[in-house]
């Protein structure tokens, strides 16, 4: 999130598209019920299905199933026709004005630089034109036909509403309707928030999904207010701490990037992240970048990661290929290439598309450690449970290692929620029986392999051998000692250019402005410095004031960057340095310095007509409705079809789906076309369930038994589908049977003049647990993911249901 | 519920005499706003967890409503309903279900065992089971269908509106647990006023007929809905337009109960009369068995394990 969860109840408009807030998110859910009742905010929601959130909202319109972007490019049609966009914020905080390079173009649905053999785009051209000194070009008249938004109009202008209705299935009527309550939030007094979840994520456009409605936002003037952002609601308590942290195959804590094999030494790693301004005077602030690499490598090697050896750059393992994801992962197993896997608090074989090739891949493995709270799918793959999960054992030799975990009440630590607040929490509780803190786990694995390459040497055992382990009890380190070295320190006096002292060696960093890149300071996660400095820990601060009750609640635990709760929040004044909207100011200029209730997302002191820009981690300073090279598939959102979609691409028939998503050729083959499997099946989870964990508790399962689908009632009556009936659902993988609960919730929607049935899969059953057994939807879902993140697409494929009998119980 | 109250209690089923008159409390009410309500199920959730209750997990039934009906150890249920009207704006109306809490108990009106019923000065009306006898005539005067018998210690049991935690100044459970603020709990009075407001913002988002259910035919109730359609309250689930009391329960407590108590009476002085005449009589060895046969064969399986 941008925002705070509290924040929303400053909102005039909430959309709610590609996500159910309601259903996912009921307890944040609560400020968009304050935002209706205290402010007459109006609640609209775009899905699929007429969902909880849509059965309080004051206008619901359906869409088809991954579309999202012919929709809202349609909107930002829409904005730019009508001309419903905030001026001054777009001429002045947005790259609209800036020129684009002559060579860079969009033909038939590929973006310029496109190489069929490499099945991939060389991305040079998506690029501003420089002058002699390195800077984009602009023009401040907006008349230059390259200039952003000029390319912009050009590109969304095959988006009208006829052929957004053709395309979504959208009503032109409804689709309208929803532009218009957009655009009145174009006026510098009001604001739309954006809730957004995995409804945008799983699907091979997912990263482009969010893009779109970002630009709208920065067209809207919505970004960096009360009220306003793009909120990602994270469906973890902890995920956002996650991916802060980088565990992800192609990142290190803070977002910096894992090294690709490309970049063998240090200096070749900088070379293309030195972030260099695009515009006269910017804060450009990756500028620092070297700054948080060596002080993290400081926190990861210690004293063994020096000047002379490039803070131990080698030690670090480089890319091959563009990332590891969990798909890859998979595939890799499949084709016995990775014969060994630890699962920490992860279920793949329920929460990954596929479950028949993530099973077989299982299998396939050497040795498989799991480590959970709870009995998982993925620790018992191996067990024969029927059609649920077809197995035999004795076929299989995947050794496998259940290691109890202890629960979040049973450990203590952090938890980043959306608002990337990261808050403490206490032990509650000892964990039960031979359950161990995951700490400890960790622990006891690596100081024994640790052990193993001192006694027996081994290929390339230094990063081994020098992982800094400076912890009291090595064998289980403490979530204040991590949190700590998170935070960072000093390693020897900082001094000021005058050589007093700011920070004595030893001494906790008070944030991450203080971080160097000689070697002098350790930091964990850049980001995160100023969680537990030397007044204690700030994640564990319990102080609910806020002032003018505005949602901000400076005091309460820590959110990263730098305590700041609205980020962007200098584009929340005007270039001259008021707020847009006095009523929920956030910070003003006050002729000296910026003041307000939110830590500035700016130089505290920089003048508002320094002509320095907002967005102040890009290099020109500006939000960006063209992305440059930042994404994988284009630098303007596209319409691509779903992998599996019922209708052809009517825009670009020949580029009917992501040319920049990777598929493995066996997934391919696996995919299936609208002929045998004519409806478009889509997956999501229900409140009465947390993913797969609660069918492990009674309650839970009382509120919500057993497996279902949910089928429109047309397509129910066409098919002879009665209510509560057995139906057999079906993808080119493989099948489901459950009950099918036939509703008036979804409709059929006409895709080009054709009724497109959806079936909806609530995804939380299994063969573990009290609740009664089930396949569990990713049975049926297709392995292919995200262009730019390989978040698979779950959200949109291809099924075909029929009625059954009741099976033999 | 246990009684602990019982200088609170302003009505006893099947009782004479005066009530304790010292304690002074206002009336309570629980307001639920069914145009905030997501139909999350954390009411029925808290319910379970403060009241110890787990129901039976049943089955997938075509509906999320789960389980199906209230039931002894269900308390309270959301309710979904599909209303499509003809302009074709589907509403997904959801209505937590569960006792009423009225000023005039149809419940306590029908019920002959003594104490098994009561009134509350508050509003609160509660089973006291361990009077309970498990006649099941609280069904038939509950004019919302609010009462479960269970078959396993044949007592009958509803919500309690927590009248334990109230009367330790807490909200009910499902009202602490509702994410969105759909359950609010105060004096009846604030409540009818929140009610109001709430009304008045519906209306401006187009429900024309938004009002307050506090239903006059059983004297108005301590559970309160704001709803959208307040002209047809039995779009939610077949919430009754106009419920009263079975004139067959308040001819029961006017005219039949005093007879039939009377005749009770007089059972009990032929009884002595027997006695004194006759001599106490002995169980046989006949009456024995027959009395076992009775326990064989029914009245019902026992439930499974709660």
């Amino acid at each position: 999130m941008t925002n705070t969860w509290q924040d929303i109840k400053n909102a005039d408009v909430i959309l709610v598209m590609g996500g159910n807030a309601a259903e996912a998110h009921p307890c944040g859910f609560k400020w968009v019920i304050e935002a209706k009742i205290e402010r007459g905010a109006k609640l609209v929601v775009v899905d699929p299905r007429f969902t909880r959130t849509a059965s309080v909202a004051d206008f619901y319109t359906p869409i088809r199933p991954g579309t999202d972007i012919a929709f809202l490019n349609g909107v930002i049609r829409h904005l730019l026709a009508k001309d419903a966009i905030q001026h001054e914020y777009v001429r002045a905080y947005t790259n609209a004005a800036l020129i684009v390079r002559e060579d860079f173009g969009f033909t038939d649905g590929l973006f310029s630089g496109w190489s069929a053999e490499k099945h991939d785009y060389d991305r040079t051209s998506w690029a501003y034109e420089l002058d002699d000194d390195g800077y984009a070009k602009i023009d401040p008249t907006l008349q230059h036909p390259r200039c952003v938004i000029n390319l912009l109009k050009h590109h969304v202008d095959r988006y009208t509403p006829e052929m957004v209705e053709r395309i979504c299935g959208t009503p032109k009527a409804k689709f309208l309707a929803v532009c218009d309550l957009i655009a009145g939030t174009a006026a510098p007094d009001r604001t739309l928030t954006s809730l957004f979840a995995l409804g945008w994520t799983q699907h091979s456009v997912g990263s482009q999904n969010i893009r779109t409605m970002a630009m709208v936002q920065l067209l809207l003037g919505n970004i960096g207010l009360s009220g306003g952002g793009m909120n990602a609601l994270r469906g973890h308590s902890n995920i956002q701490g996650l991916t802060d942290l980088g565990l992800m195959s192609e990142l290190m804590p803070g977002y910096l990037a894992m090294p690709k094999d490309s970049e063998p030494t240090l200096a070749d790693y900088l070379k293309t992240r030195t972030y260099k301004p695009l515009r006269p005077g910017q804060v450009s602030y990756w500028q620092n970048y070297k700054k948080f690499f060596v002080s993290l490598q400081k926190s990861v090697f210690g004293a063994a990661a020096t000047a002379e050896n490039d803070w131990a750059y080698e030690w670090l393992p480089k890319l091959d290929v563009p990332m590891y994801d969990v798909l890859r992962a998979f595939e890799l197993m499949a084709n016995g290439k990775m014969n060994g896997y630890i699962c920490q608090g992860f279920n793949p074989q329920q929460a990954f598309p596929n479950r028949a090739k993530v099973r077989s891949a299982l299998g396939k493995l050497k040795w498989l450690v799991v480590m959970d709270p709870l009995q998982t799918e993925t620790a018992s793959f191996w067990q024969d449970h029927g059609p649920q999960n077809p197995s035999d054992p004795a076929k299989i030799a995947t050794e496998v290692f259940a290691l109890p975990t202890a629960c979040f009440a049973e450990d203590p630590g952090s938890l980043t929620n959306s608002a990337r607040w990261v808050q403490w929490h206490w032990k509650a509780a000892d964990p039960p029986g031979e359950a161990k803190s995951d700490n400890a786990i960790i622990a006891a694995i690596f100081r024994r392999v640790q052990a193993l390459y001192r006694k027996d040497g081994g290929t390339f055992p230094e990063p081994i051998l020098n992982l800094s382990w400076d912890y009291l009890d090595p064998d289980e380190p403490q979530a204040d000692e991590i949190a700590k070295e998170i935070n960072g320190r000093a390693l020897t006096d900082l001094k000021d250019a005058g050589g007093g002292v700011l920070v004595h060696a030893g001494r906790q960093l008070d944030g991450f402005a203080q971080l160097r890149d000689d070697g002098s300071t350790a930091c964990g996660c850049w980001i995160y410095s100023g969680c537990y400095t030397e007044h204690g820990n700030m994640m564990a601060r319990r102080d609910a004031a806020d002032p003018r009750e505005q949602g901000l609640a400076p005091h309460w635990a820590f959110a990263w960057p730098a305590n700041r709760r609205i980020m962007y929040n200098r584009a929340s004044a005007d270039p001259a340095g008021k707020p847009w909207n006095p009523e929920k100011a956030i910070i003003a200029w006050n002729g000296t310095r910026w003041a307000g209730i939110d830590v500035p997302d700016f130089g505290p002191t920089t003048k508002p007509d320094s002509g320095v820009g907002p967005f102040i981690m890009n290099q020109e300073g500006l939000g960006r409705l063209f992305a440059l090279d930042k994404m994988r598939d284009g630098p303007f959102p596209e319409h691509y079809e779903p992998f599996e979609s019922p209708v052809p691409n009517l825009l670009h028939p020949k580029v009917a789906t992501n040319p920049a998503a990777r598929v493995f050729a066996d997934d391919r083959k696996a995919f299936g076309d609208a002929a045998k499997f004519p409806y478009v099946g889509t997956t999501y989870r229900l409140t009465e369930h947390f993913h797969f964990w609660t069918k492990h508790a009674l309650a839970n399962a009382i509120l919500q038994p057993e497996e279902f689908c949910e089928i429109g009632e047309v397509l129910a009556k066409e098919k002879g589908i009665g209510q509560g009936g057995w139906v057999r659902v079906s993808s080119n993988r493989d099948h489901v049977i459950c009950k099918a609960y036939v509703t008036k919730r979804i409709k059929p929607m006409l895709v080009d003049g054709k009724p497109v049935h959806v079936i909806g899969l609530p995804l939380h059953w299994g063969f573990t647990g009290v609740a009664r057994k089930g396949y569990g939807a990713n049975t049926l879902t297709p392995f292919v993911g995200d262009a730019n993140t390989q978040t698979p697409e779950f959200k949109a494929f291809l099924v075909n249901v029929e009625p059954v009998p009741a099976p033999v119980a | 519920m246990a009684n602990e109250q019982s200088l609170d209690i302003v009505r006893r089923s099947a009782s004479t005499g005066d009530p304790p008159d010292i304690r002074k409390e206002q009336q309570v009410a629980k307001l639920i706003d069914v145009s905030r309500c997501i139909g999350c199920k954390a009411c029925q959730a808290a319910c379970m967890e403060w009241n110890n209750l787990r129901p039976e997990m049943e089955h997938f039934e075509g509906s999320y409503d789960n389980p199906a009906d209230l039931n002894p150890a269900t308390w309270t249920l959301m309710r979904f309903t599909e209303y499509e009207p003809e302009d074709g704006h589907l509403e997904w109306l959801i209505r937590k279900d569960g006792c009423m809490h009225c000023a005039d108990p149809g419940c306590l009106k029908a019920c002959p065992a003594p104490g098994a019923i009561v009134q509350y000065r508050n509003g609160i009306v509660d089973f006291i089971s361990e009077a309970c006898i498990g006649c099941g005539y609280c069904v038939k005067g509950c004019p919302f269908n609010i009462p479960r018998v269970s078959k396993v210690d044949h007592k009958s049991y509803k919500c309690s509106l927590c009248s334990d935690r109230v009367s330790a100044g807490l909200e009910p459970a499902c009202v602490k647990a509702c994410p969105t603020g759909a359950i609010l709990f105060g004096t009846k009075e604030d409540m009818t006023q929140w009610a109001g407001e709430r009304v008045e913002d519906l209306k401006s988002r187009g429900y024309a007929h938004a009002g307050l259910y506090d239903p006059q035919g059983v004297g108005g109730t301590h559970v309160m809905y704001v709803l959208h359609h307040a002209d047809r309250p039995s779009l939610y689930a077949g919430l009754p337009d106009k419920p009263k009391i079975d004139p067959l329960v308040q001819a029961w407590k006017g005219v039949f109960k005093p007879v039939a108590l009377a005749a009770l009476a007089a059972t009990a002085v032929a009884g002595f009369v027997h006695w004194v005449v006759r001599g106490p009589n002995e169980v046989q060895p006949e009456d024995e068995a027959a009395g076992r046969k009775m326990l064989d064969d029914g009245p019902g399986k026992p439930e499974a394990k709660q």
